[in-house]
């Protein structure tokens, strides 16, 4: 932080380098003085005795010698920076801009929902496991629906999360309540763990008076005080520099929580990003910085994102200690995230996780992602790599689910959505004095002049006004 | 950015061409060296007396009483001196002491106690968390308030100059003044963000900046201007404990402005404009540095006759168009003198608002002083030029007063 606590480093750190050279023993060319002494000379005490006085000579001389040589040899090894001690090289060596070998991505169930033996990990129990894999279910449902429901005009914008059911659910399971969420926008199955009904979910969709938010914000952007879950802003990557201060604010206040700031592949260019793993690693911050890489920006494809391997090797640019793992596999994500929180709110510090992933929708209902991809790549990981389809069998394999638990979960969801849609759908929007509220905290004269200026307006145009809008 | 600070640092003399005349019994002026002081007493002396602003101290609501009936005997000077951004500090101090949720964020106001003093001694005092020292990053220690102002903390943003805060406009707009409202409620945003700017000497364009300008349009936030040490404070700790987030305007120039405030507590209204000198002829409608300028104006307009009032509107946004109105409604005449730019600055924006309200009780079109739409030049005699000067605002009330 402040220049002078390096400066004192840097003192103590020469004091301790001058003391070393006069403590450190004698090089062992001293040791090997008595090879020196003439052997034609024999071994008689006299002679011994003057061998002896030479040869501490000597030692005196090499030993001032490489007093001489250890200051010179010190300074040729390492210098004292601002920023730390640095060992030299003569060897110049760029160190390359992409790995050999990229970084291991951690895994712990394969395809068919079989997990390796070896690996060790914490169990999840039936009641998680089976909550997980039910909101999983829940959220696919609701993003096929809601999206059906934009197709048909009943909403304006919806944005599925297709493809990434693991790392909402899991991610989510291994959190506390207490620990808040800063989400981009590709996280409602966060919120849905957490209890935010489909009621809910529909009332913002829809933007009905019952809307947490009062109609102001777009589908998808949900919010919620009670779960902790903070309202999602558009603009990519400003919740990140947000979380980092939530967290500071947690870190004053000594709490056993920390914060999840989740983000795409597209976010990690902006400049937000940067400068929050960096805040958060000099602040110490207990954050989990959780980046979805699902493969795609819209229609930007992550190799014309970035050119390093993938996000996971940004944190150790930043010093936030990071990992890579199989977004699709719901236990492995599961048991990151767990410790991640742990080393987050224990050791106080930032940690980077990267879930590798893929984004089976299209990026919302405005786009159309056939025209910059191959549809059988779309296939081959909605088919192929599906996490929900994943986890059902290792739920099925521990005896924990059945065919009827699944048909049954589905059509009651299905039965529950529709008939949300259908309410939210019918109730009234927010009143006119929404428009106008919350601005500030309390309505300053010229938004209450504003106000009556429309009521004004309606009063005498009333043909104008949707209907369906209460004055 | 911060390399060019450290040489200009807080004692920013004034040049020789700027003395107040010290014959008026409110305003005495000495020169001490390099630094320009400038006391003002607000106290009411015998005969006419200005409606001074809080000689009393005020505590609740951050409501400033008005005119107060009492006036306080002058003879022992109650209250103690000190510069503008001691007052600053004083005011941020008291509210740290009080709420143990606010704290400070920026670069360098840590140990180094801030490029212009004003978190000086505070993060000694309060230790390095409440006086956080952010990389240099403005977007993202700016959202950082407002990540830390949603979990229920109160900070308080520091931009090394307004300048800079070009950099949160995304945060301070999309994300200050809008969560408020797009989470239904849910979540409020109580921070401040505060910094020096305004045209300094020879600081260059890009640390000249008048960042009131660009950010009025924005929904949700309130924008203040301090001038005096009184109002420096007073302002300060009404913006800490506003729920809204407030953009507090310091001037670069203003900071070792000395005066004698009260002892005693007080807090100003946001919402408030402040009557400084009352008068018949003109309204002149000013804030920030400029005040003092129209203030040298007033003193060659008495001379020859005149009678300026002159309101400094402190409250950028919303405007106090009640003391305006009143005003306007007395004089008929506005004179607006800002160092804005000509397009879309607060002048502009203020002289829509007293068309639309007081059309009726204008006998003239409104005059509005301004800077020239240009980047600030560097050079000493071009960048004054730029500068609104009080020679203009004695032409411009001539020819207003016709």
């Amino acid at each position: 932080m402040a220049p002078w606590f390096t400066r004192s480093r840097n003192i103590a750190h020469h004091v301790k380098r001058n003391m070393g050279s006069f403590l450190r023993p004698a090089p062992t060319l001293g040791d090997s003085s008595w090879s020196r002494s003439p052997a034609c000379l024999g071994n008689s005490p006299a002679l011994l005795w003057a061998g002896r006085l030479e040869s501490t000579r000597a030692q005196k001389l090499v030993d001032s010698d490489s007093e001489n040589d250890a200051h010179l040899r010190d300074d040729d090894q390492a210098i004292d920076f601002p920023g730390g001690r640095v060992m030299l090289t003569s060897e110049m060596q760029f160190i390359p801009g992409y790995p050999q070998q990229r970084v291991h991505c951690y895994r712990l169930m394969n395809n068919n929902g079989q997990t390796n033996m070896c690996s060790s990990f914490e169990q999840v129990s039936k009641e998680v496991a089976v909550k997980m894999y039910s909101d999983m279910i829940t959220l696919q449902i609701m993003d096929t629906i809601f999206y059906e429901a934009q197709r048909q005009g009943r909403i304006s914008f919806y944005l599925t999360s297709t493809g990434e059911e693991a790392i909402n659910i899991a991610s989510a399971a291994a959190l506390s309540p207490d620990d808040i969420v800063m989400a981009q926008y590709r996280e409602p199955g966060v919120l849905l763990w957490r209890g935010f009904t489909l009621q809910e979910f529909a009332n913002q969709c829809f933007g009905s008076k019952a809307d947490y938010g009062k109609g102001r914000q777009m589908p998808i952007h949900y919010g919620s005080k009670k779960y902790n879950y903070f309202t999602v802003s558009s603009p990519l990557g400003t919740q990140l520099p947000q979380a980092v201060g939530a967290a500071y604010s947690l870190k004053m206040d000594n709490k056993d929580a920390c914060v999840v700031a989740y983000f795409g592949d597209g976010s990690t260019s902006e400049g937000d990003f940067h400068a929050s793993l960096n805040f958060a690693a000099v602040m110490e911050a207990p954050v989990i910085f959780l980046c979805r890489n699902n493969g795609w920006a819209i229609s930007t494809p992550t190799s014309e994102q970035f050119r390093s391997d993938g996000i996971v090797v940004k944190g150790p640019a930043y010093g936030i200690q990071s990992i890579r793992v199989d977004g699709n596999d719901a236990l492995a994500v599961h048991n990151v995230v767990r410790a991640a929180r742990q080393m987050a709110i224990h050791e106080q510090r930032p940690i980077l996780v990267e879930a590798l992933t893929y984004r089976v929708g299209h990026h919302s209902t405005s786009d159309d992602s056939t025209k910059y991809r191959p549809v059988d790549e779309v296939k081959h990981w909605e088919m192929g790599q599906n996490p929900v389809n994943r986890f059902r069998k290792w739920v099925e394999r521990n005896g924990w689910w059945s065919e009827e638990d699944e048909s049954q979960l589905r059509s009651s969801i299905r039965k529950q959505l529709l008939q949300a849609i259908q309410v939210a759908e019918k109730m009234e929007k927010p009143p006119l004095a929404d428009l106008f509220s919350d601005v500030y905290d309390v309505p300053p004269s010229i938004l209450f002049e504003q106000e009556q200026q429309l009521r004004e307006t309606i009063k005498r145009h009333p043909q104008d006004y949707p209907s369906d809008v209460p004055v | 950015m911060a390399a060019i600070f450290q040489g200009i640092g807080a004692a920013a003399a004034l040049p020789s061409t700027e003395k107040f005349h010290s014959q008026s019994r409110r305003f005495v002026s000495a020169r001490k060296g390099s630094l320009f002081v400038v006391r003002s007493d607000g106290r009411p002396s015998l005969g006419s007396s200005p409606r001074s602003r809080g000689a009393q101290h005020l505590i609740t609501n951050a409501v400033a009483a008005k005119a107060d009936a009492s006036a306080t005997s002058t003879a022992s000077k109650p209250g103690h001196e000190l510069l503008l951004f001691e007052a600053l500090r004083e005011g941020l101090e008291e509210e740290m002491d009080r709420d143990p949720r606010v704290c400070v964020m920026g670069e360098d106001v840590g140990h180094y106690g801030g490029s212009y003093k004003v978190t000086k001694g505070l993060a000694t005092k309060y230790g390095d968390l409440r006086v956080l020292d952010t990389p240099i990053a403005e977007n993202s220690f700016t959202g950082m308030g407002i990540g830390a102002a949603m979990t229920g903390l109160r900070p308080i943003i520091e931009g090394m100059n307004m300048g800079f805060l070009l950099l949160a406009f995304n945060q301070i707009s999309n994300n200050c003044g809008m969560l408020h409202y797009t989470s239904g409620g849910q979540f409020k945003i109580p921070v401040v963000i505060r910094g020096p700017g305004g045209v300094g000497r020879q600081l260059g364009a890009e640390h000249s900046q008048r960042l009131e300008s660009y950010f009025q349009s924005i929904p949700g936030i309130q924008m203040v201007a301090c001038s005096t040490p009184y109002n420096a404070k007073g302002l300060m700790k009404a913006a800490i404990r506003s729920e809204n987030p407030v953009i507090l305007f310091e001037h670069v120039l203003l900071y070792n402005l000395k005066e004698r405030i009260p002892d005693e507590e007080y807090v100003l209204s946001l919402e408030e404009a402040e009557m400084v000198r009352p008068g018949e002829h003109v309204t002149i409608l000013t804030y920030s540095r400029m005040r003092y300028h129209v203030m040298q104006a007033a003193k060659t307009l008495v001379n020859k006759g005149y009678d300026p009032e002159v309101i400094d509107i402190r409250s950028l946004k919303p405007f106090d168009l009640y003391t305006i109105g009143n005003s306007v409604k007395k004089t008929h005449r506005v004179l607006i003198v800002e160092e804005c730019m000509r397009t879309g600055g607060i002048g502009a924006s203020l002289t829509a608002a007293i068309t639309e309200n007081f059309i009726d009780y204008l006998d003239a079109p409104i005059v509005c002083l301004s800077s020239q739409d240009v980047p600030t030049p560097y050079a000493g005699t071009l960048e004054e030029w730029t500068v609104v000067q009080p020679a203009q605002i004695v032409t411009a009330v001539e020819q207003l007063c016709q």
